[in-house]
């Protein structure tokens, strides 16, 4: 049997209110809320914290190969992925690549993994830009998802089939270095999707050999909103068994659409359910899971539900300053220095997968890793651990006004791991004025800044989300 | 801590310090010929008369040649150190070990810093290629840290450690304002101290000290020939310097109320020179008050106050320019401003005026013979830190 044997889904803490686009601009906006990955998130920071949901308690089954799927990646050339390989503290003999730059990579990262002949995780991951004001702005939404998939009696939901047809047309498109995306004609799209999908639905249905009446929940996702309206409609599926596609409170988060709406799926569903995916993107996909025992005692870090209920507001001029559409004075302070390579792969297992060293002799936990022991001054007695999901204490704070930061003020803390070892370090997803001594913390993988094109990738320490 | 110290064998017999502030018509090079010039002019000397030369700066320039381009020193060792914001006092105590030990006669120590050129506010360093992963803060909120930790400890309500830390800049303003080399001449009142914008975590622009241009220079010879160059030298009594291991950034135990660097060269200073009670002994100090709460946290470390009691006598007048124990009766880095490399010196400088009677009208009247200054660079729980303790007679 084989199927996906653990999932998670990443939704970042800021909503933007979409009163606040109209509010600013008299156009443009709508009602509900859009997810906003914080000024110091990208794909590859979002894809790193859905893997962590997904690998959580997952020690045994470690996957042989990451496929990494956004239309935003944060580089070219350079593999994306890697990140995500060191930060998750994979094995090193993982096979790692990225599918980059069409939202229908999402659907082509989870086939890979689900093909794949040895345990494999698609992570899929997206944000989505629009010019103030427009449609895209509005209904966008940033987030990650994360699918383990493989052959084991762990499988949560077996892949039981499915069918594509692929197409070639002009719907939705990107220049390559342009931010924002250009569609045709709205009704265009429409008129080419549905019979696609309504072909590639039948087929689906004979491959899995499954009936539509037995579908216990339908997503379809894809980022033409009219298309996918109409193909449900049209589709015969109970009506009671379509997800909800989390517009509302999410927005569409192109490449990690259907897989944030999967996993909500997964984060409800019960044993013995069919459950179908429809990928809506330059031809359609369809994938049918059948849930097995195993989900009822599935264990899970949180929930997308959880996610989307735990909420910060972020103000329109932040949102549009953090996505570079509004370029406000920087603090009267040198840029920062982009990351030197060479000191950055000598401390990957530091920089990316937050291992600390500690003495053999004493117990003394190092961060960053020491080879001389601060307390026995044993000399190279040191072991690695790794702290990214330890939580901590605040022990003392600051806020720094006269920093550099992408979205000042800066908030540091000193942190006091549980078990041990200190560590000054910049905090996000935090109010200024709420931070206290004992405060805390958990350690979140993000990109502090980008220098020079180098993105510097580090991790920083949050409020546990969602309480102690 | 094994130093033995040097105690009454070298002395200081002339200085030279420029006025410290935003000089942006005098360069890296005019700032040393000026303080240069007027220590050998206090020394009676003159420039060939020198034998070795100690520079300190942390960003003003590399290599001796710094010194000997700008005085067109001919062929003499020029040593240019660094060690953050005790760079000054590092040259210092280096050419008071070249004469002690007899290699040279007569040594000269300066420093000089120039950081009104680079346009930014702050301090701002030269970093070296490193892997990004070090948290970015600026030096006031490195030190910020002390705040809300020594409030928490000593349960001290936030808003009172305010008025103490405005207290200590208040004085400092105060003092400065009696000082014509220094860069903020006037005196500032305490509400506009204590409502001035925010920096980082409670410390507001009026906490932090003064950023500056300035040089600042000492001439060091044997203390048997001192009264071949001066009626009035300075003897060294005590000299220590410490790097820590960083613990702070490290160790839980720690908790940002005290730099233990400074706890170490106090214990080693005192004890070179016999001083068992420095409040009572000293007639003034100067101490690296980069920012209010530094300077509060020192009274405790350097022994002028109990543990827990500073806040306290801070509130009470202890260190006020009339008070048991005048501590940066100049004005300090607060207000002669700080710039590094300079800075050391500095405070020398005012121990040079203060215990030769030439203070003018800030001169301490308490009778008493023997004046420190102090330094440490770096932040708490990760600094370096020295002590000088001088006097104006041999014996201990």
């Amino acid at each position: 049997m084989r199927g996906i044997i653990a999932y998670g889904a990443y939704i970042p803490s800021h909503r933007l209110d979409r009163k606040a686009i109209g509010d600013a601009l008299g156009a443009g906006g709508g009602k509900g809320t859009r997810a906003v990955a914080s000024y110091d998130e990208d794909t590859t920071t979002m894809g790193v914290e859905a893997g962590r949901i997904a690998l959580h308690g997952q020690e045994a089954n470690s996957p042989q190969a990451l496929y990494f799927a956004t239309a935003e990646p944060g580089y070219l050339d350079k593999t994306n992925a890697t990140a995500i390989h060191a930060a998750l503290d994979l094995e090193p003999g993982c096979f790692v690549a990225d599918m980059l730059g069409s939202v229908r990579s999402g659907a082509g990262a989870l086939r890979a993994a689900l093909d794949a002949r040895v345990p494999a995780m698609a992570v899929v991951s997206d944000i989505r830009i629009g010019l103030p004001s427009s449609a895209d702005e509005g209904n966008g939404g940033d987030g990650a998802a994360a699918f383990l998939c493989g052959e084991s009696d762990g499988v949560i939901a077996e892949y039981v089939g499915g069918a594509s047809v692929s197409a070639e047309f002009l719907d939705r498109y990107r220049a390559p270095g342009e931010q924002v995306s250009q569609v045709w004609e709205e009704r265009f799209g429409e008129f080419v999707y549905v019979p696609l999908a309504q072909k590639a639905f039948k087929d689906s249905l004979s491959a899995a050999n499954v009936t539509l009446e037995h579908i216990d929940h339908f997503v379809v996702a894809g980022m033409h909103g009219r298309a996918n309206k109409a193909f449900v409609g049209s589709s015969g599926v109970r009506k009671e068994a379509v997800t909800d596609d989390a517009v509302t409170v999410i927005g569409n988060s192109g490449t990690a659409q259907a897989g944030i709406m999967l996993a909500d799926v997964l984060d409800r569903a019960q044993p013995d359910q069919l459950i179908t995916v429809v990928f809506v993107a330059d031809g359609v996909t369809v994938m049918h899971f059948r849930t097995t025992a195993a989900i009822a005692s599935y264990q899970r870090a949180t929930t997308v539900a959880a996610q989307r209920a735990d909420g910060r507001a972020v103000s329109y001029q932040s949102y549009l300053t953090w996505r570079g559409l509004l370029n406000r004075e920087p603090p009267r302070r040198p840029d920062p220095a982009r990351p030197a390579a060479p000191p950055s792969f000598r401390s990957d297992q530091w920089k990316f997968g937050f291992e600390c060293s500690r003495c053999k002799n004493c117990g003394t936990r190092h961060l960053p890793p020491a080879r001389v022991c601060l307390k026995c001054h044993a000399v190279d007695e040191m072991e690695r651990e790794r702290l990214a999901d330890v939580k901590a204490t605040i022990a003392t704070f600051t806020i720094d006004r006269l920093a550099f930061s992408p979205s000042p003020p800066l908030v540091a803390a000193v942190l006091d791991f549980d078990g041990g070892g200190r560590l000054p370090c910049e905090m996000t997803d935090v109010d200024p004025n709420a931070v206290a001594i004992g405060d805390r913390v958990e350690m979140t993988f993000r990109r502090l800044y980008t220098a020079q094109d180098v993105h510097n990738y580090f991790w920083k320490a949050r409020p546990v989300r969602g309480g102690n | 801590m094994g130093s033995k110290g040097i105690c009454d064998r070298v002395a200081i017999v002339g200085m030279g310090c420029t006025p410290f502030g935003e000089h942006w018509d005098k360069s890296v090079d005019d700032l040393l010929v000026d303080a240069a010039n007027e220590a050998v002019k206090s020394a009676g000397i003159k420039m060939e008369d020198i034998d070795a030369f100690w520079l300190g700066t942390m960003g003003s320039g590399i290599s001796g040649l710094t010194l000997s381009r700008p005085l067109k020193i001919d062929y003499k060792p020029v040593s240019r150190n660094e060690n953050m914001c005790a760079t000054g006092s590092e040259s210092f105590r280096n050419a008071c070990y070249a004469v002690a030990s007899g290699a040279y006669d007569i040594a000269m120590a300066i420093g000089v810093e120039k950081l009104k050129d680079s346009g930014f506010s702050g301090l701002v360093t030269g970093e070296v290629p490193n892997d990004g992963t070090a948290a970015a803060v600026t030096a006031p909120a490195s030190f910020s840290l002390l705040a809300p930790a020594y409030a928490h400890k000593y349960g001290v309500e936030m808003g009172e450690l305010k008025d103490v830390m405005s207290r200590i800049a208040w004085k400092n303003h105060k003092n400065g304002a009696l000082n014509p080399r220094a860069q903020f001449k006037k005196e500032v009142p305490i509400e506009t101290i204590k409502n001035s914008p925010l920096i980082a975590g409670p410390l507001g622009i009026f906490d932090c000290s003064g950023v500056s241009d300035g040089s600042a220079a000492a001439i060091v010879v044997r203390a048997e020939d001192a009264h071949k160059y001066t009626d009035k030298p300075l003897y060294v009594k005590a000299l220590s310097f410490v790097a820590g291991p960083s613990r702070g950034p490290l160790d839980p135990d720690y908790d940002y109320t005290t730099f233990e660097e400074c706890v170490a060269v106090a214990e080693d200073a005192y004890q070179q020179c016999g001083i068992t009670n420095p409040r009572e002994q000293l007639a003034m100090a100067e101490v690296h008050d980069c920012f209010t709460p530094t300077e509060l946290v020192l009274m405790e470390d350097l022994g002028f106050s109990e543990r827990g009691e500073a806040w306290k006598d801070v509130q009470d007048g202890k260190f006020d320019l009339n008070g048991d124990l005048p501590v940066n009766p100049d004005g300090g880095l607060k207000s002669f401003g700080h710039p590094i490399g300079a800075s050391g010196l500095r405070m020398l400088y005012e121990a040079w005026l203060q215990l030769r009677g030439e203070a003018g009208p800030r001169q301490i009247t308490n009778g008493k013979k023997l004046a420190l200054t102090h330094n440490l660079g770096g932040s708490p729980g990760n600094c370096v830190s020295f002590i000088s303790i001088v006097g104006s007679e041999l014996g201990v």
